[in-house]
């Protein structure tokens, strides 16, 4: 009996546009790959809670305070969908979090910047969840079966997050001398930053041959990269601000806009840790789970002891 | 009509400051499952806030909001219960707050989804459901941290310790409750019935002889309360006239 091409059927499922699924015969470097990736989205969640948290107790209205909640809120359900979906290839949710905390898996390099004012939580619905929607659109026809339909629950909550951050900026567009001014100033603040969430020029990006060869990934960070700068230029002009970057200009030619040269040194100092909150981000995480500790224990605990009463008939 | 307005705002109120207490915990909880759900109990109480207000705001008139009656009133002026200003603390303490708080606010809105006032009485039918929830949520947690481990029950029994000298006052009519004949008092025994009974399940025992602590419900709170004003009013009080 001929040994079956084990390789040969999941790259004809691929190529088929068929989902691979969590039993399925998979080559241990796309299972490897998966893992990193999805663990890397859920930590990002998780963490990206932490500097629009940083605003609900000061929110300027019921209304804002309660939209801030409720997207914060929503993330922390993205990322129990997406520990869930890394956990089908074989990681638990703990090792995850462990890897997380020991500083061994990332996440987005974006949460590492401060939110100084209340435009910073406008500024993040737009640019910060527009370039993740950018990358999430593409993610819902990526080629492992749980990981695209998460993707696809949470691409609709966050496009109501982006107009949600949009609608924020637009009332401070419109408000007083003040309120412009820190609309401007969050713009300013975040933009370089969200520009740099679609990752290294392709040409310095180490693991996207292989992604796109098995629909890991369906389109290069360049090319994301461009589709949001041109999406961003034209809705800016709604709310009459302007992006900081002098070379930003329409090219007929391209069909596309032209925009400067991102500051890569920046990029990757923030990877390596040294963004202005990579420190307090994780500090902060590690407190909330080791501070969890004794409660996780308890509901163990009590969930065990209960189970032997059912046990018993009582 | 004055009655009406400070008790729709005693209402409202209490579940403001409580909303807010417990929105801190948002991002920060021992696990996530239970970081949204302390969340969402939180979005619950601000939603609820903010229909009281609007129909303080409407009953009040004259440019009044659900805004301006959440931001720019003093701590003088807001007559919320002294247990939902209490700090968050450990879980246990939280939890113990939200059990404690959940279960008079949920005979209270089953007695007011009845009461004369058709509006309060519609909020309160509406947020019965999610206070059913709450109260549900709570006792399950004041159950297992209480029967847990010998350390989240140390951490609970301490909560209590801390924490019951804040109940007599639920019980005790306020000036605007008595003009509106709303009978708090007749609601204690029910509670106390099931407090006892989550107590029972979770090992607790129902602290006697405490001095109970009275004031939040005419506006004399603790020193809590101005910093968490400070805090949750800073955005309308350093911009003040500004749409958001």
């Amino acid at each position: 009996m001929p040994v079956p091409d084990f390789e040969k059927i999941f790259q004809d499922k691929i190529d088929g546009e068929i989902k691979i699924e969590p039993k399925d015969w998979m080559p241990e470097n796309y299972r490897k790959t998966n893992t990193r990736q999805i663990s890397q989205h859920a930590h990002s969640e998780v963490v990206g809670m932490l500097p629009e948290g940083n605003w609900i107790s000061r929110a300027p209205s019921l209304k804002r305070k309660a939209i801030l909640l409720a997207k914060v809120q929503d993330e922390g359900g993205h990322g129990l969908y997406l520990y869930s979906a890394a956990e089908t290839l074989g990681m638990s949710r703990e090792e995850m979090i462990n890897d997380l905390h020991s500083g061994k898996a990332k996440y987005s390099s974006i949460f590492n910047y401060p939110t100084l004012t209340w435009a910073d939580i406008g500024a993040i619905g737009w640019l910060v969840d527009g370039a993740a929607i950018m990358n999430q659109v593409m993610l819902t026809r990526t080629s492992y079966g749980p990981y695209a339909r998460a993707m696809v629950r949470i691409c609709k909550e966050e496009s109501f997050h982006q107009r949600q951050g949009f609608d924020a900026l637009l009332v401070l567009s419109r408000g007083s001398a003040a309120q412009k001014e820190m609309c401007q100033d969050a713009i300013n603040r975040w933009w370089w930053p969200a520009l740099m969430m679609f990752g290294p020029r392709d040409t310095e990006s180490t693991n996207s041959d292989q992604s796109m060869k098995w629909k890991i990934k369906r389109k290069s960070n360049d090319e994301l990269r461009q589709n949001f700068v041109d999406m961003i230029a034209e809705q800016i002009k709604t709310l009459k601000m302007k992006l900081p970057d002098p070379d930003l200009n329409w090219n007929e030619e391209r069909k596309h806009y032209d925009f400067g040269t991102i500051n890569w040194d920046e990029f990757w100092q923030v990877v390596k840790g040294n963004g202005p909150c990579n420190k307090q981000r994780l500090d902060a995480r590690r407190k909330a789970w080791e501070e969890g500790e004794w409660v996780r224990e308890a509901a163990i605990a009590y969930a065990g002891r209960r189970g032997e009463r059912m046990a018993r008939g009582g | 009509m004055s009655s009406k307005i400070n008790y729709t705002l005693h209402l409202a109120d209490n579940a403001l400051i409580l909303g807010q207490r417990n929105s801190a915990w948002c991002g920060h909880g021992p696990v996530l499952e239970q970081d949204i759900a302390i969340t969402n109990i939180s979005l619950d109480l601000i939603g609820q806030a903010r229909s009281l207000y609007q129909y303080a705001a409407e009953l009040t008139g004259g440019g009044t909001t659900e805004d301006s009656l959440a931001y720019l009133r003093t701590e003088r002026e807001f007559s919320n219960c002294l247990l939902v200003e209490q700090p968050n603390g450990d879980w246990a303490q939280t939890l113990l707050r939200q059990f404690l708080f959940s279960s008079y606010q949920f005979y209270l809105y089953q007695y007011l989804q009845c009461y004369s006032d058709t509006r309060i009485a519609a909020i309160a039918e509406k947020s019965l459901k999610e206070v059913s929830y709450h109260l549900r949520w709570s006792s399950e947690w004041v159950i297992r941290l209480g029967d847990g481990t010998e350390e989240s029950h140390r951490r609970i029994a301490s909560a209590l310790d801390e924490l019951w000298r804040y109940t007599g006052e639920l019980f005790l009519p306020a000036g605007y409750e008595k003009d509106l004949a709303i009978d708090v008092a007749a609601l204690e025994y029910d509670w106390s019935k099931k407090i006892k009974n989550v107590f029972a399940e979770a090992n607790l025992t129902v602290p006697g002889n405490v001095f109970m602590q009275t004031g939040g419900k005419s506006g004399m709170h603790s020193e809590y309360l101005g910093h968490l004003l400070t805090e949750l009013q800073y955005m309308q009080r350093t911009f003040p006239g500004c749409e958001w």
